[in-house]
C-alpha cells in the first residue's frame, strides 16, 4: 500500500473552503446562488452526495440557512455559503441558531454593499453585521480568511467551534480571497484534527437538552436516537420548553454568553508578524492583511519599527490579545475596506492608550500595500494621520 | 375501535411539560391534533421515529405538548428545516404544522417550492382565516369583506385555497377535511403520512375568537356546524358549478399521483457521485 502523500494544487478560496468542509466531515450543504459565492455551492453539489452526503440549491437564503439548522438537528455537520445579500436573508435564522444551539457554518464571501452593491468587488462591509445582524443578545464567533490556505483551516476550525460550543460560526471571505488562485499544499485528511460534538452519555429519561456542562455547552442529542427532546427559538429552560420565569431567562442569556467566555483562549486566533518589538503596528484581516504584511516588510527594511497583528477570530474581540500591544506602540493603523468597522473595536478596547488610525477603501478596490507603508511612514515621524 | 382519548394522552401527550396549554376553549387545533396521534398509532410509528416542525402562531405550540422529536422553528419556516431533518435522515417520519399565515403568507414561497421539489415530507395545515395569537389580523385565507383587525372596513384582498395551490405546485398527494370532519382528518394524515412525496392535508378550522367574533360566525359549535353544512365531498364538487361551490368546502382527496419522490432520486445521485469519483 503505497503511503497517502500531500498534493500540491492551484485553488481559489471558495475551492479551499470547500477542501476545508470536507475536511471536517461536513455532509450537508443547503444554499442559493449568489456572486461570489457560487462556486462553493457548485463543487460541493458534485463531491457531496460521492461521500455520502447531501447538497440541496434551496429556494432562497432564508430556506437555505433553515434546511442546515435542520440537517444539524438531525446529527450532520452542515453549512451554507453567500453574500451580503444573501446573509441578510439569513439573519432571522442565524439568531435560530444562536438561540437553540445549533452548530452550522456560515460563508460569507463578503462584496461591496449596501443592497446589491458591487457584485463582482471585495469589500469588508459586512463585519459589524456579522455580529450583530440578528436581533437580541447572542453569542456568535466570526473568523475572517486571508488567503487560500487559510479558507481550507479556517473552515476546518469554524467546524470545530461550532461542534464544540454549539453555536454558529460565520467566516467572513471576500471577492478577492474567494477568486484568487494559489498554490497550496492541504494537509491530508489524516492530519487534520476535527472535533464532533459531545453527544450525551446519560440515559434518555436524565437527558436535559439545554443543561450546561462544565463550559456550559449542553451535549447534544441528534432527533431519532432516541433522547426525544423539544427545540425552539423562544427562551427555554434546560428541558428545552418554553420559559418566562425571570430566574429562568436570566439564566439562560448567561449561560449562552458563558460558554464563550469561558471558551475565548481556545476561539480567539490571531498571526503576529514583527510585533516583539513593534513601536507601531497594523491590525488587519482579509485580504487587506496581505497588503499589510507587505507593507510592514518594506517599513523594515526602511528602518521603521512596524508590526502586524492579523486578526482570524473578529468576534468575539480578542482585546486580551491586543492590549498588550497598545500599551507598547505609540500608534495602531487599522486599514479595512469600509468606512471603519473593526477600527471601532480597536478604538473601544484601546481607551486612550495609544492613537488609532484609520484607513479606509470603499471604491471597489483593494487597498494597496504602498498606501499602508506611506501611512507607516507619516506615522513614524510623528505625523499622525 | 379507535383508541380512546384517554389512550392517547397517556401515551402521547408530555406529562407535566407546560400544561395547560395556550389554545382558547373550543379551539379547533385541539381536534388536530387529536387526529394527528389517531394517524401516528394506526401507523405504529415509533415516537423516536416521528419528527414534528412547527412554525410560529398557535398552531406553532402543538409539538411542544407531545412527546416526539419536536421542533419549534420561526415563522413560515417550518419546511426549511423539515427539509434539512429528511435529507439529513430520511429514516425519520417528518410532520411539519402550520397556520394559514404561517405556511402560506411569511411561508408561501417555501411551501410551493416543498410541493414542487417533491421530498417525502408531511404537511398539515391548520388553516382558521385568521392571525390568531397576534391578535385577529387578516391572513392570505381570509375571505373578501370579512372584518379582521387590521380590515375593521372590510376585507378588499382574495383568499387562497390552499389545497389546490398545492396541488398547482407539485404535490404528490393533496388533501382538505374541517375540524367538524374529525375521522376523515385521520384517514387523511394518515394516507398523507404513507405516501411517498410532498403530502398536504388541509384542515379548515375555527379561530371563534379572534375570526368569529367580529365576523358574527358564532360559538365553536356554531363555527363547527357551519364547516358539516358547507363540506361537499371531491365527488360531489366534481358535479357542481363553480357558482355552488363558491361557499362550499371541497373535503377529500384532491391529488393523488405516482411522481418521482427527491427523497429517492437523490440516492441515485449519490451512487452516480461516487461511481465518478472512483472513475477518476
Amino acid at each position: 500500500m503505497t503511503e497517502a502523500k500531500r498534493k500540491r494544487c492551484l485553488l481559489q478560496g471558495n475551492e479551499a473552503v470547500v477542501q476545508g468542509a470536507l475536511a471536517a466531515r461536513c455532509r450537508f450543504f443547503a444554499g442559493y446562488p449568489i456572486t461570489p459565492a457560487s462556486e462553493i455551492a457548485e463543487q460541493l453539489s458534485v463531491r457531496l452526495p460521492a461521500v455520502n452526503g447531501t447538497f440541496i440549491q434551496m429556494e432562497d437564503e432564508i430556506a437555505s440557512i433553515g434546511a442546515v439548522i435542520g440537517a444539524s438537528l438531525a446529527g450532520v455537520k452542515a453549512m451554507t455559503a453567500t453574500s451580503g445579500p444573501g446573509f441578510s436573508l439569513m439573519q432571522e435564522n442565524l439568531g435560530f441558531a444562536c438561540a437553540a444551539e445549533v452548530p452550522c457554518v456560515i460563508v460569507n464571501v463578503m462584496r461591496g454593499g449596501p443592497s446589491t452593491g458591487l457584485p463582482t468587488s471585495p469589500a469588508q462591509g459586512d463585519v459589524q453585521m456579522a455580529r450583530w445582524g440578528t436581533h437580541g443578545d447572542h453569542p456568535v464567533i466570526v473568523l475572517a480568511v486571508s488567503s487560500v490556505l487559510d479558507s481550507f483551516t479556517i473552515t476546518v476550525k469554524a467546524f470545530n467551534l461550532a461542534e464544540q460550543y454549539r453555536v454558529p460560526v460565520i467566516i467572513l471571505s471576500d471577492e478577492v480571497v474567494a477568486h484568487t488562485r494559489e498554490s497550496v499544499e492541504l494537509p491530508l485528511n489524516s492530519e487534520v484534527k476535527v472535533v464532533d460534538r459531545i453527544a450525551p452519555g446519560m440515559p434518555p429519561d436524565w437527558y436535559k437538552p439545554y443543561q450546561g456542562d462544565a463550559r456550559g455547552v449542553p451535549p447534544m442529542a441528534a432527533f431519532g436516537d432516541g433522547y426525544r427532546h423539544h427545540v425552539t427559538g423562544l427562551v427555554h429552560d434546560q428541558d428545552g420548553f418554553p420559559a418566562q420565569d425571570p430566574q429562568e431567562v436570566e439564566k439562560y442569556h448567561l449561560r449562552l454568553s458563558m460558554k464563550i467566555t469561558k471558551g475565548l483562549a481556545d476561539i480567539q486566533l490571531t498571526k503576529k508578524f514583527q510585533m516583539d518589538d513593534a513601536e507601531l503596528f497594523v491590525v488587519a484581516y482579509g485580504s487587506v492583511a496581505r497588503s499589510a504584511m507587505r507593507a510592514v516588510e518594506d517599513a523594515r527594511k526602511a528602518g521603521i519599527k512596524a508590526g502586524l497583528l492579523q486578526l482570524i477570530t473578529l468576534f468575539p474581540f480578542p482585546r486580551r490579545t491586543l492590549t498588550p500591544y497598545l500599551q507598547q506602540c505609540h500608534s495602531v493603523l487599522v486599514p479595512e475596506l469600509n468606512l471603519g468597522q473593526i477600527s471601532r473595536e480597536v478604538q473601544r478596547v484601546n481607551q486612550g492608550q495609544c492613537a488609532v488610525v484609520k484607513l479606509n477603501r470603499v471604491d471597489g478596490k483593494l487597498i494597496t500595500p504602498q498606501e499602508i507603508y506611506n501611512r507607516l511612514v507619516k506615522l513614524s515621524t510623528g505625523r499622525v494621520g | 375501535m379507535p383508541p380512546s382519548i384517554q389512550a392517547l394522552t397517556h401515551k402521547y401527550f408530555r406529562h407535566n411539560k407546560r400544561f395547560p396549554h395556550v389554545w382558547c376553549p373550543g379551539c379547533g387545533n385541539g381536534i388536530v391534533m387529536g387526529a394527528l396521534l389517531r394517524a401516528i398509532t394506526r401507523l405504529e410509528l415509533e415516537k423516536d421515529e416521528v419528527v414534528l416542525a412547527s412554525g410560529i402562531g398557535c398552531s406553532g405550540r402543538m409539538p411542544t405538548y407531545l412527546d416526539f422529536n419536536t421542533l419549534h422553528t420561526t415563522h413560515g419556516r417550518a419546511l426549511t428545516f423539515a427539509t434539512g431533518i429528511k435529507l439529513a435522515n430520511p429514516a425519520l417520519n417528518v410532520v411539519a404544522i402550520m397556520g394559514d399565515g404561517d405556511a402560506t403568507a411569511i411561508g408561501g414561497n417555501h411551501l410551493i417550492h416543498a410541493a414542487r421539489r417533491n421530498l417525502n415530507l408531511t404537511a398539515i395545515i391548520i388553516n382558521n382565516s385568521i392571525y390568531g395569537m397576534t391578535g385577529g389580523q387578516y391572513s392570505p385565507t381570509t375571505p373578501f369583506g370579512a372584518t379582521t383587525t387590521t380590515s375593521m372596513y372590510g376585507h378588499i384582498e382574495h383568499a387562497f385555497s390552499i389545497a389546490e395551490l398545492t396541488v398547482t405546485a407539485g404535490a404528490s398527494f393533496v388533501a382538505r377535511s374541517t375540524v367538524y370532519h374529525a375521522a376523515l382528518a385521520d384517514q387523511l394524515i394518515e394516507q398523507a403520512m404513507m405516501k411517498p412525496g410532498f403530502a398536504v392535508v388541509e384542515i379548515i378550522s375555527n379561530c371563534h375568537v379572534q375570526y368569529g367574533r367580529r365576523n358574527k360566525t358564532g360559538s365553536a359549535i356554531d363555527m363547527l356546524t357551519a364547516f358539516k353544512e358547507q363540506a361537499v365531498t371531491v365527488k360531489k364538487a366534481a358535479t357542481m358549478e363553480q357558482e355552488e361551490l363558491r361557499d362550499k368546502i371541497t373535503v377529500g382527496v384532491l391529488a393523488d399521483r405516482d411522481l418521482p419522490v427527491s427523497t429517492d432520486e437523490y440516492k441515485r445521485i449519490r451512487e452516480q457521485a461516487r461511481a465518478e469519483q472512483e472513475k477518476r
